[in-house]
């Protein structure tokens, strides 16, 4: 026969467990105990309201231009919590929710949204890297842990963020067909926000789901309710699962919706109408989770209220802490730091002729050059 | 010891890197059962398995920002870009990532990746294939620049490079991979890298050059001794970058006159930045502009026309007799 209809391997599946109208789907409830469900309740606020006061600080000028994760935070939560702590997170720019789960300390954040190096510290044995901007471009670097990883006979699996305008970048595509190619043990978390800046995912690519692009590298690829946790958890526990058994990657797509700002040098009011913000509201996760929570007797009015003034005692201190060590690094010679393991000797002249510049100025001697 | 091309030394720097290192991986396209188009990888799969030499898909990102990964993971990665002018499609992740992962993280992760390709004319090769774009990697903080001259040297930098904490952009003029022989020996041998090597001495004139051109510059150099008594001091840069010029300005001051020769174009070329070094710490001790010989500002022309393009002896012999002609 000269035509005919190709079989292809797989097909995309859909998942929602938890919609939002509150309805849950018991089949695919995942087995999680009150502990966890409060901790992921907690991760959830903690990061919201994160993400609220930096918004804050930066309107305020205390801190440079962050990406607001405002609506995400079942994306990103859901899917960490499938993970172990040795497990690896290569995350982009907005993934703020992912880290206050994993640990990151807030006053990093703050330090490095504030302009200074030493927040991109990443805490010792934390396996977890430092924040990338340039869209899809640590998506191969989670390709290269996950090889590493598996060739060292470790059991760790990688996890790597991006979002929808990452899928029409090449280092997407080249590492899902590596990573296929070689079965590394990565999982390809794709939080489909709907906006790249100012363009709608229904122009950034005509294909009816991000997930499955994952096909064409011949790796799974499941779309789910990104703003449902339990379904974000149940699909990222199924690829943990695959990842570390040696079956190889997996493209999840997380639909959900940037509620706030690309950053917060960016006015959406230019591109997107209210009116669809307001729907995706109506959606939001963390009501969302919070009504579940109550519905099943584990959240009240005065638990929230109480877990309210932790969370943002926790910020406050947080800023406080970073405030008093920003006062402290005011040497601008750290940035002759770490460029390579050892200084050049022509490196270290420019240090030393920079130094003795900068001492002259803070000394007030001379005068010339002064503004 | 015995004599070996430069594509042998390769192949023996490689091998014995990967025999005491199980870290030591190789990845890139045609690698594995292909030996590498150039043959530098032959013999490595059967050696070592094709955990240890992977044969990729033609992706020079994902090549080069898998390799970051594996060494932030622990692995010490060599990649092999098949031509430097293909290496662009990496060029991202060598600026963006690979050259920064210490400096973000503040030296918690680190990039001990070799990322080698051929590179230079002479080859009668198609477009794309004999540039001389060392500038590109030279300019960025965070990589290293390295550019042997020949078989013993290009093994004992390449695993220097291999052990390097840092990431190493390791260029191999294709033009000599096989042009002729040295003594290699069996026995490990390195040089560090960021040391340049004087490799032929004399007190009246310098020569500084790399890569395959050092081999032009050092038939130069006979011929001025030949015909004129002349006799040049002779320096291998072997590292672009980080530059260390301290033998530079050393020779400098002791002949005060140098020639510059690389086949890179002549405008931001290294010896553009070695002609300031010069004119910043051994000014006064010059007695003759300093004098650059080098590919034109064009690009590469086709294969017909490349010897015309490339510095020869001739070019830089009579470079020397103008900066010899200078009064003091």
């Amino acid at each position: 026969m000269p035509r005919e209809t190709i079989d292809l391997p797989r097909s995309v599946e859909w998942l929602q467990v938890l919609d939002e109208e509150g309805a849950l789907d018991e089949e695919w409830m995942p087995d999680l105990d009150d502990e966890e469900l409060l901790a992921w309740h907690r991760a959830m606020l903690l990061s919201r309201r994160f993400d609220e006061r930096l918004l804050e600080l930066q309107r305020q000028g205390k801190i440079g231009t962050f990406a607001p994760v405002r609506g995400q935070e079942a994306s990103q939560i859901g899917a960490v919590a499938a993970l172990e702590e040795e497990d690896w997170v290569v995350p982009s720019f907005r993934e703020t929710a992912a880290a206050v789960w994993r640990g990151i300390p807030l006053e990093g954040l703050l330090l490095y949204n504030a302009g200074y190096n030493e927040g991109g510290e990443v805490p010792e044995g934390k396996h977890d890297l430092p924040i990338a901007i340039p869209v899809a471009s640590q998506i191969p670097h989670a390709v290269g842990i996950a090889y590493g990883a598996a060739y060292e006979g470790s059991d760790e699996v990688v996890m790597v963020f991006f979002g929808d305008g990452a899928t029409s970048e090449g280092d997407f595509h080249e590492s899902i067909n590596f990573a296929g190619v070689f079965g590394c043990p990565v999982v390809f978390v794709c939080q489909n926000n709907q906006w790249a800046i100012s363009l709608p995912r229904e122009e950034q690519t005509k294909s009816k789901t991000l997930a499955q692009k994952g096909l064409s590298a011949g790796i799974p690829g499941i779309q789910v309710d990104g703003n449902d946790p339990f379904a974000v958890y149940v699909a990222a526990g199924e690829a943990v699962e695959r990842a570390r058994s040696g079956e190889g990657p997996t493209l999840i797509e997380c639909v959900t919706y940037r509620l706030s700002l690309h950053t917060t040098a960016d006015d959406p009011s230019k591109y997107r109408d209210e009116e669809e913000v307001e729907e995706w509201e109506a959606k939001d996760p963390l009501p969302r989770l919070q009504g579940f929570l109550q519905e099943r007797d584990l959240l009240d009015d005065g638990a929230i209220e109480e877990l309210e003034e932790e969370v943002s005692g926790e910020i406050e201190a947080a800023w406080e802490a970073a405030s008093e060590r920003m006062a402290e690094l005011d040497d601008p010679a750290v940035m002759f730091d770490h460029v390579w393991a050892e200084r050049p000797p022509e490196l270290e002249r420019q240090r030393e002729t920079l130094a003795k510049e900068w001492s002259r100025r803070d000394e007030g001697a001379g005068g010339e050059g002064e503004e | 010891m015995s004599e070996r091309t430069m594509v042998e030394a390769l192949n023996l720097a490689l091998e014995q890197e990967m025999e005491g290192d199980d870290a030591v991986i190789v990845l890139g396209e045609d690698v594995g059962v292909d030996g590498g188009v150039f043959r530098v990888t032959e013999g490595l799969l059967d050696a070592f398995g094709e955990q240890r030499v992977m044969d990729t898909p033609l992706a020079e990102s994902v090549i080069v920002g898998a390799s970051l990964g594996m060494a932030i993971r622990g692995l010490k990665p060599v990649a092999e870009i098949q031509f430097s002018g293909f290496s662009y499609f990496a060029f991202h992740q060598l600026e963006s990532h690979v050259a920064r992962m210490r400096w973000r993280s503040r030296g918690r992760f680190t990039a001990p990746l070799v990322v080698r390709m051929p590179y230079g004319a002479g080859v009668r090769a198609l477009e794309h294939h004999s540039e001389s774009r060392e500038a590109y990697y030279a300019h960025t903080p965070g990589l290293k620049m390295v550019i042997p001259s020949g078989p013993r040297t290009a093994r004992a930098l390449l695993v220097s490079a291999i052990r390097d904490p840092d990431p190493v952009v390791f260029f191999e003029p294709k033009a000599i991979y096989r042009a002729f022989r040295e003594e290699v020996p069996d026995e490990e041998e390195t040089l560090p890298i960021g040391e340049p090597r004087r490799v032929r001495e004399g007190d009246d004139l310098t020569f500084v050059a790399y890569g395959a051109m050092l081999h032009r510059a050092l038939e130069a150099a006979e011929t001025l001794a030949e015909e004129e008594g002349v006799e040049a001091d002779v320096i291998d840069l072997c590292t672009v970058s980080p530059l260390a010029d301290g033998p530079i300005q050393e020779s400098a001051k002791r002949t005060g006159r140098v020639v510059l020769v690389h086949e890179a174009p002549r405008s931001f070329g290294p010896a553009a930045e070695i002609v300031a070094r010069l004119v910043e710490k051994a000014f006064w001790w010059l007695e003759a502009p300093v004098a650059r010989v080098a590919a034109p500002d064009v690009i590469v022309p086709y294969f017909a026309r490349e010897q015309a393009y490339l510095p020869d002896a001739a070019r830089i012999v009579a470079a020397a007799r103008e900066t010899l002609a200078v009064e003091a």
